[in-house]
């Protein structure tokens, strides 16, 4: 495994203009993999299926789930009816700024990553979605792509191997549910995007009704290099429960914020401390958020001796989500942040199911009336019970998003939230 | 007395949709992109841009328009020139994002809607941008994102916006993870 300060990056290499072809190509081994999965018998569909699914690469769009398993799950299939892969680059949840370096830095794994999924789940196309916010980043994964197509590594009869594989961009136009995967595919297909209930799924019915997957773009960006390295490689990095390489995007109170590749598994501590220098202004610690701002919040002393992946924050009651970590520090009024985080998703929900509707509304009207100083402590019963009313019980997990924090903030800096309420003003029976 | 657009598009710009409707098997596929399009010649989506995307596409217009109305990028009134989102939301809220707004709409003047005095510049909350790390964040209409903003980036951001001057792409390097030391 060895130690995080020696580990040499891979998907954000210090290599200048890696994002060119010619770059990714002689410094990167770029479309070495997508040449060898076409051309070498070794690798047939299955095969690619299953070292992918034994590297256990699991996914970075926050729920974690092996990417190989997950394209496990395709029917067999029929000859004449097309099959899709959608490449989610929504990247909305707060807290989360990995992707857009990947498009920048590294774009063309993540289009190789595509092409090669889609060999081996035998699909027609692949399509990239990105939020229409990274209109600049949209251009650059243009280029590449131009670029993959200009040297036949994309389109029609591949590499000359008879494989026809088409990828497409599609821009975004600001909304955070999109990143749902079935509200994307409806976006893709020029539809209003609400999400769609699940069964069926999207293997079953898809894009344009057709068998479909869905990855993030990073997730399908570290293909590429277990094709080329081995499962045995990519599981010999970071924790054992979730290896390979991970993308700390590091935002808030410390001294050098940032997006920073190193094993996945490390000590928050050492992110923090170490890696992000600190806390800005030699303040202390109040909380942290490690995977985007729907998963629940940690205390500073609850961090200690825990690292990034599934297995050690579940012991404190928390999840990696999307490794995108927010630091925040004791001048910090939770009660004011949980409340911006709770508009957020109020301002998102699409609308279509009533205890996310409704629910996202209320959770940010009582916080504001806590805020304010007009709070009681019913109110804060009363977040629990909406709380309750919203988790588990809606079309898709955004209701859950925006129930999460409340819950768990509410829980862990409950003082905080006291504080702010007003003192009952019944004079107690004697 | 000023020019009433055509509401046409251009046989290029026809091109550039068709373009887009091959990309899917459904052409219905394409009210995005024609949309950003439509946004792109005239500045907003009026119900005139929208038609005109509801015929070359051969939708209804309530379909077009329960598409535009869905996403915020998508401009449903007459908006200024230049647009100044500031983000708001968790690592930014946190970072001086909410000030950051504040000192904008006070320096052009912004309305209740967030339109600045000369009608040049309008403003508003943005949710994550997606560059948390480099918080506070705003983004210039629609396209350029200006990071690590300060009340003297802000005055330098107004000033060149006013002379409709281009906002240069500025490029985050990757950090050099290489020394620990400290
Ligand atoms: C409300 C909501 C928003 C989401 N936003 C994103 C997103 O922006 N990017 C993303 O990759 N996944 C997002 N997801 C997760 C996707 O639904 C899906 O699980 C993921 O793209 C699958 O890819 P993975 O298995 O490679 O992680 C979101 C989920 C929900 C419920
Ligand atoms: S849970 Fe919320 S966002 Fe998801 S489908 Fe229902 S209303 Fe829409
Ligand atoms: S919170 Fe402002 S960019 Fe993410």
């Amino acid at each position: 495994m060895g130690d995080w300060r020696t580990y040499q990056k891979n998907l954000l290499p210090d290599i200048p203009n890696f994002h060119k072809i010619e770059v990714y190509e002689k410094e990167g081994k770029g479309y070495q993999a997508l040449r060898a999965v076409l051309t070498d018998p070794k690798w047939d569909r299955k095969t690619v299926v299953n070292e992918v699914k034994d590297a256990n690469i699991r996914g970075r769009g926050g729920a974690g789930f092996n990417a190989g398993l997950k394209w496990s799950f395709m029917p067999p299939k029929q000859e004449g009816l097309p099959r899709y892969l959608a490449c989610n680059g929504d990247e909305s949840e707060p807290g989360t700024c990995k992707d857009r370096r990947l498009f920048e830095y590294n774009p063309h794994t993540i289009i190789e990553g595509a092409i090669i999924a889609c060999y081996a789940m035998e699909m027609d196309a692949a399509y990239i979605y990105i939020r229409g916010e990274y209109a600049d980043w949209i251009d650059i994964m243009q280029n590449a792509l131009d670029e993959a197509y200009a040297k036949g590594y994309a389109g029609k009869n591949i590499m000359g191997s008879g494989v026809d594989i088409g990828v497409y961009l599609h821009k975004g136009a600001g909304a955070y549910i999109c990143g749902e995967e079935t509200s994307l595919m409806e976006s893709l297909e020029g539809k209003r995007p609400y999400p769609r209930s699940k069964p069926p799924f999207p293997a079953q019915v898809g894009l344009w009704g057709k068998p479909t997957t869905i990855n993030n773009v990073e997730t399908l960006g570290h293909v590429p290099y277990v094709i080329r390295n081995g499962s045995e490689w990519y599981k010999s990095i970071g924790a054992a429960n979730q290896p390979g390489p991970m993308l700390y995007g590091i935002s808030g109170h410390v001294n050098r914020p940032g997006v920073y590749e190193f094993p996945s598994g490390m000590l928050i501590t050492d992110l923090i401390y170490t890696v992000a220098g600190g806390i800005k202004g030699g303040k202390k610690l109040k909380a942290v958020v490690p995977g985007g701002s729907s998963v629940p919040v940690l205390t500073a002393e609850m961090i200690e001796g825990i690292t990034m992946d599934a297995d050690s924050l579940r012991t404190r009651g928390t999840l990696l989500g999307t490794a995108g970590m927010c630091v925040l520090d004791e001048t910090t009024d939770m009660v004011k942040f949980l409340l911006r985080v709770s508009k957020f998703y109020d301002h998102e929900s699409c609308g279509q199911c009533t205890p996310c509707r409704e629910g996202t509304g209320w959770l940010v009207k009582i916080l504001k009336k806590i805020d304010s100083g007009q709070g009681t402590m019913r109110d804060l019963d009363m977040l629990i019970s909406l709380c309750d009313n919203m988790e588990g019980k809606t079309v898709c997990a955004l209701a859950d998003a925006a129930a999460w924090p409340v819950r768990n903030t509410l829980t862990r800096f409950r003082s905080e939230f006291e504080a702010k309420v007003k003192q009952s003003t019944f004079a107690m029976a004697r | 007395m000023a020019d009433t657009p055509v509401f046409e598009f251009s046989p290029a710009e026809i091109q550039e949709i068709q373009r887009h409707v091959a990309k899917y098997p459904e052409s219905r596929s394409a009210v995005m992109p024609a949309l950003w399009l439509a946004q792109e010649k005239f500045g907003w989506l009026s119900p005139e841009a929208m038609q005109l995307v509801a015929t070359t596409l051969d939708l209804p217009y309530s379909h077009v328009y329960g598409v535009a109305s869905f996403y915020t990028m998508y401009f449903k009134e007459k908006v200024p020139k230049h647009l100044i989102e500031v983000c708001t939301c968790f690592t930014c809220s946190v970072t001086g994002g909410p000030e950051m707004l504040d000192y904008v709409k006070e320096k052009i003047g912004a309305d209740a809607k967030g339109i600045g005095k000369d009608g040049k510049i309008w403003c508003r909350a943005a949710e994550c941008l997606g560059a948390c790390d480099t918080a506070p964040v705003a983004q210039i209409t629609n396209r350029r994102y200006v990071h690590n903003l300060t009340e003297e980036a802000v005055d330098e951001l107004i000033e060149r916006l006013n002379k409709d001057e281009e906002i240069p792409f500025s490029s985050i390097p990757l950090k050099n993870q290489a020394n620990f030391e400290s």
